[in-house]
């Protein structure tokens, strides 16, 4: 999919430019966002390095399992198809809670396992469950108490407030993370499926 | 607002420092991690930069967004963030990319540039974790998955907008 947006993308750009004239001009623009792109990611090191510092601290001291002990019995609600204690739930736990926290590597391999859990209670082996459905939803919008990438990078381009986002994107993801639940919830009657 | 960010570190810090954690050295391990991040995603937004700096430069750009003026102006979506919109789903190396974009033509801390950071932050890139997660343990049929994901990363979408005219404008 990427491939072929990227590639339609640059295409487009030469055709463009080579029907109005400015192959010339287009040429410069290659190598100023290259410059542009270099000086970026300068910038973003210095975010980067400190978010990804104090995250290691925030997952040594505990502070990552605190959060946990609050996420899951809003889970416990949501998955009330599951059982309580299951490795699943477990998983998933540490997924939303990686997620929160924008602990990208983490996330990835805890959400795996889940889909690994939730994959031993199916009973139709290549349809998805409600659960699934449910939990791949959830990871389309999770809360990010510190999106450290968008910090870095507001900070690295000149924002006098980099911070100004977090409670903005805590309410918007709330949002969009409740109407995907209910659609969910509404949709799975619809598709039938296993459970 | 702008206090939140040192009051969110001396937090951290301050909490791990009474657990006992030895807070230098752990933090100079995740600041070694935070180095390798930036180092593998350097391609992904060279690469995008590249191609939506050449889109814009030739016009291309302006032309998709006004064919697609019709649907933003009806939804209220500001043009200016219809690339990250559009790239969010599909890539999130790509959309930090067109973020970057957006931030450095339309100011960081402007209207744009507020609402674009937060989609980004607010959702994630829904194609990519259906693909992977599915993928893994051999899910063929995904059934309502899909249009779930992408209602909720369109009501991320209004949402960014609504929650930002509110508190900036």
């Amino acid at each position: 999919m990427i491939n072929k947006i990227w590639f339609f993308m640059i295409a487009m750009a030469v055709a463009f430019a080579a029907t109005s004239g400015k192959l010339g001009l287009l040429s410069e623009e290659i190598f100023r966002s290259l410059k542009a792109s270099v000086e970026l990611a300068i910038g973003l090191i210095g975010g980067m390095v400190l978010w990804c510092g104090v995250l290691k601290v925030a997952e040594k001291s505990g502070l990552v399992d605190k959060l946990s002990l609050i996420i899951r019995p809003v889970l416990r609600l949501i998955f009330n198809e599951l059982p309580a204690k299951g490795n699943a739930m477990g998983a998933m736990v540490m997924n939303m809670t990686s997620n929160m926290l924008g602990l990208g590597n983490a996330a990835t391999p805890m959400g795996l396992k889940a889909m690994d859990e939730l994959q031993r209670l199916n009973s139709k082996k290549d349809v998805a469950t409600n659960a699934m459905c449910l939990f791949l939803v959830i990871n389309a919008a999770p809360p990010q108490f510190i999106p450290a990438t968008v910090l870095s990078l507001r900070s690295s381009l000149g924002s006098t407030n980099p911070g100004i986002i977090i409670l903005p994107a805590l309410i918007t993801s709330m949002f969009a993370l409740a109407t995907g639940i209910v659609a969910c919830k509404l949709l799975e009657k619809t598709t039938g499926g296993a459970r | 607002m702008s206090y939140i960010i040192p009051l969110i570190i001396l937090f951290i810090l301050a909490y791990g420092y009474i657990k006992g954690v030895k807070v230098y050295e752990v933090f100079i391990e995740g600041a070694k991690e935070g180095l390798q991040i930036t180092y593998k995603i350097f391609p992904y937004i060279a690469a995008m930069l590249l191609a939506v700096g050449m889109l814009r430069q030739s016009g291309g750009l302006d032309f998709l967004l006004y064919i697609i003026s019709p649907v933003t102006n009806t939804l209220g979506i500001p043009q200016e963030i219809m690339p990250l919109v559009i790239m969010k789903p599909l890539s999130g190396s790509g959309a930090l990319g067109v973020l970057a974009d957006i931030l450095k033509r339309e100011g960081a801390d402007s209207f744009a540039g507020i609402v674009a950071s937060t989609i980004m932050s607010s959702t994630e890139t829904i194609f990519y974790t259906i693909t992977v997660y599915f993928g893994s343990v051999g899910i063929r049929n995904i059934r309502h998955t899909l249009v779930a994901a992408l209602i909720a990363d369109l009501a991320g979408v209004i949402g960014a907008i609504i929650v930002c005219t509110i508190l900036f404008k």
